[in-house]
């Protein structure tokens, strides 16, 4: 019999401690995958964040070195200019790219490194209980923005991959959603080609990726989905944003 | 009242406008109160900061301008904070900082612990200079202490380290909030920016590139500090009266080590607790006191042994010191410590 | 007098609620009352629990050595629990979620099946207010009173009938036998 399911080499065999519907657990999955299918688990440095994936290193089956909150891309720079030859990757959370970490973000951006940054917007704090993201929509209830976020008092939801395009570092970015199915065949695509940018040494790649937050939203799985449809996505469309590979698009 | 909301209603009455923070684990009650309250006040701020290195930064920009201004944190984010500490002591700008301290080093855990006792008490960022820190082990100490925080920080123009653990921060008890007046002696803050208006301009700066004049400026710093020393001590005792042995404990695990002394009481062991409720300044002349008719010592600690070198430094060759610690984020029990306490006590045949 | 209580169980089944009200209603009725709730990542999916002390002095350690009564509301809080109860203790157990039964000879055991009685009630959530009434009635450690006043302070933002359906469930448990 042909097995058409099965756990991915670079997956560990336990099961993931994330809340029903999350979508650290299927982007994990994805990113396991990409990384078996292009046969890099051997040259494969990940750096978990702090967030609800800080425990990423008990999932993925590679090296992963934890990262200070906010610091991912800094000491990414680190390991990569050590090891030009890896696949070297940050996992982070809105919090922790687009707040405490966008000063270390824009620079390692900037400066064009040849990293990967998997950037998981969930338009809050998991971990930390649901306060106020950067990228948190306007209006959007959290327990450090109740009744709503507002702009003029609270700040404007963030588009980090907009902005880093700006930098001459940047080679590939692109905004994806795991809302459904064909949103994450479009995810997974959109890994592997920021990880085979990476590898042509061509310069900072990002995939910024949609992510229902079940929990935090007070939603059920199904309601978490439909609202990045019909919300997030309207303010955060998806798409590639620059592509160096491609002459005449990015910015 | 949840500790951590304690923190900020105290904050509140106490006059406190301004709260910048960012979130961590276990205080993130304290920074949500404060969004829900004073985003119903008309002159209230609340800004979640990226990080703590910029929350601490709103905190000096607050402080320059002359108001009542707070944030909270848990043992990371505080070690972030280090940088602004240290600019806010030479700058001598008011400011309360709350740490509700968790396991460590690193990202540790987020239970209670004592960890950063050090770090508070010597300054903790670079350069020469000292924090007042209290360390409450109640709420309702929490919410005395946090007012009190506001007026020694604007007396004093330093800033205030409200040093408390996860424990004390998620804890419920009974508060009474006590009426909160400015004391007599705050002088108007003459020194604020608010612009130059009939008056030539002031500058509030930490640069002082001559040696001689830096080193003036940390003399002054020094005098500020003696003054506090004299003044600002603060601590608790319990049935020292007839102790032969002393036991010595700070917030959470000061309210543990209370526990163990009433139950060896009970045992007919005469023991007493100095509970040191500001930790810098920390009460060395009682200990000195009491070190000349004590002579067993018995210091614990939620760390691998930090207050216990203050004790040490406080009481020279003096009394006979023993130290217990659970570092970590583990908390013992009244029980696990009395059992320790009798030990010291039957073995030194007292 | 100084009682330490833990209340235990999975993380939806309200255990912190439990307590949350057992320790108001002391405190309105006059008594010192600490509430020291388990909090973070143990909450998550794991078992959450709390310890209540309750006291006519002031109360020193708000964390319990070895508590008089531990209410247990499924297995593994049991296994966690039955050991630390002091002899002589009481545990409270929720028999319908709970197969095994503490092997203790020297403390007193009382079962009630909470999910049950509340599944009856229409509403299985509040089965933990179906314990409260029960170990309220076993110790009397609060007046009935003081409870009924804090379900109506507690519940009344979320509307009438959840102040009704918690009170009912509270009843249920207190005239159980
Ligand atoms: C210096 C420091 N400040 C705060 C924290 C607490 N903290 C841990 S994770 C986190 C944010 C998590 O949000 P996000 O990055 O969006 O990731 P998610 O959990 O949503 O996946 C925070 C504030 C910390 N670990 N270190
Ligand atoms: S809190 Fe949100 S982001 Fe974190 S594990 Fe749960 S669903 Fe996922």
């Amino acid at each position: 019999m042909k097995k058409v399911f099965s756990r991915p080499r670079s997956l560990r065999k336990v099961p993931f401690h994330y809340c029903p519907g999350c979508g650290h657990s299927i982007i994990h999955r994805l990113v396991a995958e990409v990384i078996d299918e292009m046969g890099l688990r051997e040259i494969t440095i990940g750096v978990p964040p702090a967030g609800c994936a800080v425990l990423a290193y008990f999932y993925f089956d590679f090296d992963m070195g934890e990262s200070p909150h906010g610091r991912g891309t800094a000491l990414a720079t680190g390991l990569k200019r050590a090891l030009p030859d890896r696949l070297v990757f940050t996992y982070q959370g809105d919090g922790d790219i687009a707040a405490i970490g966008t000063a270390e973000t824009i620079h390692t951006a900037n400066r064009g490194e040849n990293i990967t940054a998997l950037f998981i917007n969930n338009a809050c704090y998991g971990m930390t209980g649901g306060q106020m993201a950067p990228t948190t929509l306007l209006g959007q209830n959290t327990t450090t923005s109740p009744g709503g976020r507002e702009g003029l008092r609270d700040g404007y939801p963030i588009r980090l991959s907009e902005m880093l395009a700006l930098t001459d570092g940047s080679a590939y970015i692109e905004r994806t959603a795991v809302n459904s199915p064909v949103n994450i065949r479009k995810t997974k695509k959109a890994i592997a080609k920021g990880f085979k940018v990476q590898m042509d040494g061509l310069g900072f790649s990002l995939i910024e990726i949609v992510s229902p937050c079940p929990t935090n939203w007070r939603m059920s799985s199904h309601e978490a989905c439909q609202w990045i449809e019909k919300e997030i996505i309207q303010y955060y469309p998806l798409g590639v944003i620059k592509d160096v590979t491609k002459r005449g698009q990015g910015c | 009242m949840r500790g951590n909301h304690v923190v900020a209603e105290a904050a509140i009455r106490a006059g406190c406008r301004f709260y910048f923070g960012y979130p961590i684990t276990p205080q993130n009650e304290t920074p949500e109160y404060m969004a829900a309250a004073l985003s119903k006040l008309k002159d209230g701020v609340f800004i979640q900061a990226e990080s703590e290195l910029a929350a601490i930064n709103m905190v000096i920009g607050g402080s320059m301008a002359g108001v009542r201004v707070m944030t909270s944190s848990s043992s990371p984010g505080i070690s972030l904070k280090q940088e602004g500490i240290s600019y806010l002591a030479a700058l001598e700008l008011p400011a309360v900082i709350v740490n509700m301290c968790r396991g460590g080093p690193g990202l540790g855990n987020i239970a209670p612990a004592q960890s950063d006792y050090f770090q508070a008490t010597r300054g903790g960022g670079h350069g020469d200079y000292r924090n007042i820190v209290l360390a409450p082990s109640s709420c309702q100490e929490l919410a005395e202490l946090t007012m009190e925080a506001f007026d020694l920080a604007d007396i004093y123009r330093i800033p205030v380290i409200i040093l408390a653990d996860g424990m004390l921060g998620q804890m419920m008890e009974p508060v009474e909030f006590p009426d909160h007046k400015n004391p007599k002696k705050l002088s108007p803050k003459d020194w604020a920016l608010t612009g130059a208006k009939g008056r030539p301009g002031r500058v509030i700066r930490s640069l002082i590139l001559d040696p001689v004049l830096e080193e003036e400026h940390n003399w002054k710093l020094m005098r500020k500090y003696e003054r506090i020393q004299k003044k600002e001590v603060r601590y608790e005792t319990f049935l020292l009266g007839d102790a032969k042995m002393a036991v010595v404990a700070f917030g959470t695990a000061a309210r543990i080590a209370k526990g163990a002394v009433q139950k060896v009481r009970e045992q007919g062991l005469k023991v007493g607790l100095l509970r040191p409720i500001s930790l810098w300044p920390f009460p060395e002349k009682v200990l000195v006191e009491l070190g000349k008719r004590v002579k067993l010592f018995f210091v614990f600690e939620m760390n691998m042994g930090q207050m216990v070198e203050d004790v040490r430094i406080a009481l020279g060759r003096d009394g006979d010191i023993h130290f217990y610690g659970r570092p970590g984020g583990v908390v013992p029990t009244p029980l696990e410590i009395s059992r320790i306490i009798s030990s010291h006590y039957l073995r030194k045949r007292l | 007098m100084l009682i330490n209580t833990i209340f235990s169980g999975f993380g939806g089944q309200g255990v912190l609620s439990m307590g949350y009200i057992f320790a108001y209603a002391a405190m309105s009725d006059g008594r010192n009352v600490t509430y020291l709730p388990s909090y973070g990542a143990e909450v998550r999916g794991g078992t959450a629990n709390c310890t209540i002390v309750i006291s006519d002095e002031e109360i020193a350690s708000p964390v319990a050595s070895s508590p008089e009564f531990v209410v247990v509301m499924n297995n593994p809080s049991l296994l966690r629990f039955q050991n630390v109860v002091q002899s002589g203790g009481i545990i409270f157990l929720n028999a319908t979620m709970i197969d095994a039964r503490p092997i203790r000879g020297d403390i007193e055991l009382f079962e009630i099946p909470a999910n049950d009685i509340a599944k009856e009630l229409g509403n299985e959530r509040v089965m933990n207010m179906v314990m409260l009434g029960f170990f309220i009635k076993k110790t009397g450690l609060v007046s009935r009173e003081a409870v009924e006043k804090t379900l109506e302070d507690t519940f009344s933002p979320r509307g009438k009938t959840m102040v009704t359906l918690n009170k009912k469930a509270f009843m249920e448990g207190h005239n159980y036998d």
